[in-house]
């Protein structure tokens, strides 16, 4: 017999909690599962999948609704690939996500400089977007040195990413070719 | 991914993960799967408790070489010997599976007079391009057309007879003498994997980049994928080649074409002398006269039409072609990897973009690719973290005042922070929902995407500038709410009618979904982003965010699970299923049925092809339906060859007079370590189970950093000693391009190999470290490979080069 996931979980840790403070002399097993229900009682549950190898363990994400904020990732119990294990990589996504050095704002390094400084996106991206002009611009090539039709750009490369999902790399390959880019490149081939 | 496709129609992983459980003989072999693939090791411990033995073979002694039954190490860039050893073994032993070999491969057919193999080359090679022409390789055929065949396999132009006369010289002792692996085990391994070769046997071979990464990579995975039709291995439970990917959506971004040689679904990427879209359909779709063969690819049209339609849905197909991008005819590599380091080194790039990635310690020759950035004038990285290539204008050795370059860096938001599908190395596309929201200022690359290409795209309205038709007309209508709405793109990526069409005795309306790619036009009727994924989001739903565990007991028997996600294509969880029937539809393993024919219809997984049994050939996407232990396709030889690696402490080898891949990609300004003095020792790269990649991502993660906090180089105790050099110890690599300070351990887990008679060390060190933001506390390991790679791919050789190795 297969129980709904969440009476599972509740079971099951409110029995091993009991089995496991048994020696205290009080059963903490109410307490024990007030905390399992905590866990999840004001959070939003999103399934997700590790974003580190292919293996594609499913996730849980608990995300704290009035922060915004996620407050615990696990493995989904019932995803039949990894059935709510996890690798250490993927048991420390949450922390990869909240407590981790990540990058959140928009740097720019002007040429020769020593230092990054912290710009907004309505800064960066027309800035971007003039550089990719004008190197199209002066390096588009209608034809090749045979005469012919090539519409193309040799003068921008892109490399990345196998990290990215399924649309979003689909849209980005679609600019890069609607810009003329053959030079297209990723981690399948490193 | 060249040579599953070469061998079997499709570049993907042919069974999932569930289904290791299913093998009786589990060889994994370049690869470390319990450490890299650690959720794996589940299925294949699982299969263990069933009683199947595990064999490990590779350079190292790791976690998987721990729960192995047989672990041998091998000398790193050996493979093809050792495969070929094996095939040597099954054929003269007659251990093949020989009614599967007859019906499902290419063993009968004739080849071509043309086609011929002396002293390391084959036919048709011109030593100064370094090409072959591979038409030399043809098979023979009839009058109408039909391929020449000999079902009693005695011909001796037979594919079957040319491969046992190939690799005659594949004998025991030699292999021996090349891999490093003792005979005897040499004997216990071959014979283990061999008795799979049985109707009721199963047998998988798991590999990653350890076969990959070598300038005969494609051809490594040519022969492991040869011995697996010879054995019937695949297209039944338990069986296949599984290539493990790395990245969680390496297979993804593979099937929608971030890479030069393809676009989206496996479309050749159209090259200049297939100047209209009826030039590339013509030069791109294969014909084929036997009423038995689905020769799938015949549809082409309809998936170029689709894409085209979806990309540019305002200009006809037609139109949406000729603005495409072509490339130059020639080799496709020029476009590759290891060519754009090369190019932008000399000043060939203006602009960069860098995804997600990090090519200054990932990337091989990395010290190269740290030099070529600074010719750009400017680069946009995109990513969650610093790392050593977004720092490139102040890494060691480097003045920040001399590098000219403008770097823009743009905050991606973390995987669980957003939505849309993966697709995993078995090729289930499974869904994220968006979790908490981007933190900070950081976007979803599909966020990034849109609004940079608003404003590239308000300045070629305002301004105009080169060729700017297809810069204006491309579909970007994808946000809800000014935001990126992943459900927009997945339902193009499935695709949709444009006008009415009537297929059979139905019509489907304008703006419906299509609900599989067989109802796919090639007249611009109908769009879809990706042919193999249509079906993936129908009417009916989005078939990705499914989570069914539920499975018909057939179904339940194997591990199916198909109504959770949705797997492309058409949702076959095992690839080839039609070669685990014989013609009449029967299971050659009853047990481990993957579909059975009931007398009306298919049950168990969707069939690879709905055609009744004995309709049509197995393998639909080869032209000729049958899998290729011939194949004439590579650029690089129709059977794998044993080559020395780039580096080596050979010069020669006993298995012909060429030395090196003739073909592989090299630069010749760049020297190479051949047993040269400076550097005698052989070096593979590796990864850890806590850090991934290059480490960008979990190098900035605590938890993980405090396990695995800094590179280090497993050396034998053989070789520490004679080195002096005992376990902490600072030691120095260094090869031709560079060196790298790390830690020595000195473990058992390496071993001397005795290689031609000679004693050999080879020491590894993982990959995954770099100076990150602290210049002086060690660096990439990549600093030591080479620019070199396979012919077919441009997938560079980082699993084996030369080295020094010294105490700091």
């Amino acid at each position: 017999m297969r129980m709904p996931r969440r009476t599972f979980i509740k079971l099951a840790s409110a029995s091993a909690g009991a089995l496991a403070f048994a020696g205290l002399g009080q059963s903490l097993a109410p307490t024990v599962a007030r905390a399992a229900e905590l866990k999840i009682a004001k959070a939003k549950v999103t399934p997700s999948v590790c974003c580190f190898c292919a293996v594609g363990c499913g996730l849980l994400v608990y995300t704290d609704t009035q922060t915004g904020r996620s407050i615990n990732i696990e493995g989904d119990p019932d995803h039949p690939t990894n059935e709510g294990t996890l690798c250490p990589k993927g048991a420390s996504i949450w922390q990869t996500t909240e407590r981790s050095k990540r990058v959140t704002k928009v740097l720019y390094r002007a040429p020769g400089a020593a230092a990054w400084e912290e710009k907004s996106w309505d800064w960066a991206l027309p800035r971007i977007a003039r550089k990719i002009k004008e190197t199209r611009d002066a390096t588009f090539e209608l034809t090749n040195d045979k005469g012919q039709t090539v519409n193309r750009t040799r003068g921008i490369a892109s490399v990345g990413s196998a990290a990215v999902d399924n649309e979003e790399g689909w849209l980005m390959q679609a600019m890069m070719r609607a810009l003329g880019l053959v030079y297209i490149e990723s981690h399948a081939r490193i | 991914m060249g040579a599953l496709a070469e061998s079997y129609g499709r570049g993907a992983m042919t069974n999932h993960w569930i289904d290791l459980k299913n093998s009786d003989v589990i060889l994994i072999m370049g690869s470390n799967a319990a450490e890299n693939h650690p959720i794996s090791f589940k299925w294949v411990t699982r299969a263990q408790e069933r009683g199947a033995t595990l064999i490990h073979v590779d350079p190292r002694f790791t976690r998987t070489s721990a729960k192995a039954d047989i672990h041998a190490h091998i000398r790193s860039g050996t493979d093809i010997a050792f495969f070929g050893g094996l095939i040597r073994y099954i054929m003269e032993n007659d251990l093949f599976f020989r009614q599967y070999v007859v019906d499902y491969t290419n063993a009968s057919y004739i080849v071509g007079a043309d086609y011929g193999f002396a002293d390391g080359l084959f036919t048709g090679f011109d030593a100064e391009k370094g090409t072959y022409n591979t038409k030399k390789w043809a098979f023979a055929a009839d009058e109408n057309g039909m391929t020449l065949k000999d079902p009693t396999l005695n011909d001796p132009r037979c594919v079957f007879q040319l491969m046992k006369a190939h690799y005659a010289r594949y004998d025991r002792k030699t292999v021996s003498d090349v891999t490093g692996i003792s005979e005897e085990q040499l004997s216990t391994l071959w014979s283990a994997f061999a008795s799979t070769g049985k109707p009721d046997r199963a047998g998988t071979i798991l590999y990653a980049m350890g076969q990959c990464q070598h300038t005969v990579g494609v051809q490594n995975i040519r022969a492991l994928s040869m011995i697996q039709l010879l054995l019937g291995n695949i297209g039944i439970a338990g069986g296949g080649v599984n290539a493990l990917r790395g990245e969680s959506n390496v297979q993804g971004t593979t099937d929608i074409s971030l890479l030069c040689d393809n676009l989206s679904g496996y479309l050749p990427t159209p090259k200049a002398s297939w100047a209209t879209f009826d030039d590339y359909v013509k030069g791109t779709t294969p014909v084929d006269k036997d009423p038995k063969s689905a020769n799938w690819w015949s549809n082409r049209g309809k998936y170029l039409a689709s894409y085209m339609k979806s990309v540019y849905p305002t200009a006809s197909h037609q139109d949406g072609y000729l603005w495409h991008p072509k490339v130059d005819d020639g080799k496709i590599t020029d476009y590759s990897w290891l060519q754009i380091f090369e190019r932008m080194s000399k000043g060939g790039f203006k602009g960069a973009f860098v995804w997600g990635q990090n090519p200054c310690a990932g990337g091989a020759n990395a010290g190269k690719n740290r030099k070529a950035m600074e010719t750009l004038d400017w680069m946009v990285v995109v990513n969650l973290f610093e790392n050593e290539s977004s720092l490139f204008w102040k890494g060691p050795g480097v003045d920040p005042a001399k590098v000219k370059t403008e770097v823009f860096f743009l905050p991606a938001c973390m995987s669980v922070e957003k939505g849309g599908s993966i697709a995993n190395s078995g090729r289930w596309l499974q869904w994220r929902e968006p979790g908490p929201k981007p933190m900070g200022d950081s976007r979803s690359d599909g966020d990034i995407v849109l609004d940079l290409y608003d404003e590239i795209r308000k300045l070629y309205r305002e301004e105009k500038g080169a060729f700017p038709e297809p810069v204006l007309a491309l579909d970007t209508d994808y946000r809800t709410d000014g935001k990126y709405d992943h459900h927009k793109v997945a339902k193009t990526l499935n695709g949709k009618f444009l006008t009415d069409v009537t297929i059979g005795d139905k019509t489907y309306k304008a703006g419906q979904q299509v609900p599989g790619f067989a109802m796919l036009q090639a007249d611009g009727s109908t769009t879809s982003g990706c042919w193999i994924f249509t079906g993936c989001y129908t009417d009916a739903g989005n078939m990705m965010a499914r989570r069914d565990r539920t499975q018909t007991p057939e179904q339940a028997a194997i591990g199916l699970f198909p109504n959770w996600s949705y797997a492309w294509p058409a949702n076959r969880r095992i690839l080839y299923n039609r070669a685990a029937v014989d013609m009449t539809g029967k299971p050659f393993d009853p047990k481990r049925a993957v579909i059975a024919w009931n007398g009306e219809k298919w049950v168990g997984d969707v069939p690879d092809g709905g055609w009744k049994p004995g309709e049509k050939l197995p393998f639909i996407m080869i032209r000729e339906g049958r899998g290729q232990l011939f194949g004439p396709g590579r650029v690089d030889g129709p059977f794998p060859e044993h080559y020395e690696p780039f580096e080596s402490p050979l010069e020669s080898h006993p298995f012909s007079k060429q030395r090196v891949n003739p073909t592989a990609l090299a630069f010749s300004h760049e020297p190479k370590a051949v047993r040269d003095k400076r550097y005698p020792f052989i070096c593979t790269t590796y990864r850890v189970t806590e850090q991934w990649q290059s480490g960008t991502m979990t190098r900035n993660t605590g938890w993980l950093k405090e396990m695995q906090p800094e590179g280090f180089c497993e050396i034998s105790r053989e070789l520490a000693k004679e080195l002096g050099i005992a376990n902490g110890d600072a030691v120095v690599l260094e090869s031709l391009r560079g060196k790298v300070q790390v830690v020595a351990i000195v473990t058992p887990r390496l071993k001397p190999f005795k290689v031609m008679g000679e004693v050999m060390h080879e020491v590894g060190i993982p990959w995954q470290f770099g100076w990150g933001q602290h210049v002086g506390k060690g660096d990439s390991a990549n600093l030591l490979s080479p620019s070199v790679g396979d012919p077919n791919t441009g997938i560079p050789e980082t699993k084996v080069f030369m080295v020094n190795l010294r105490k700091a």
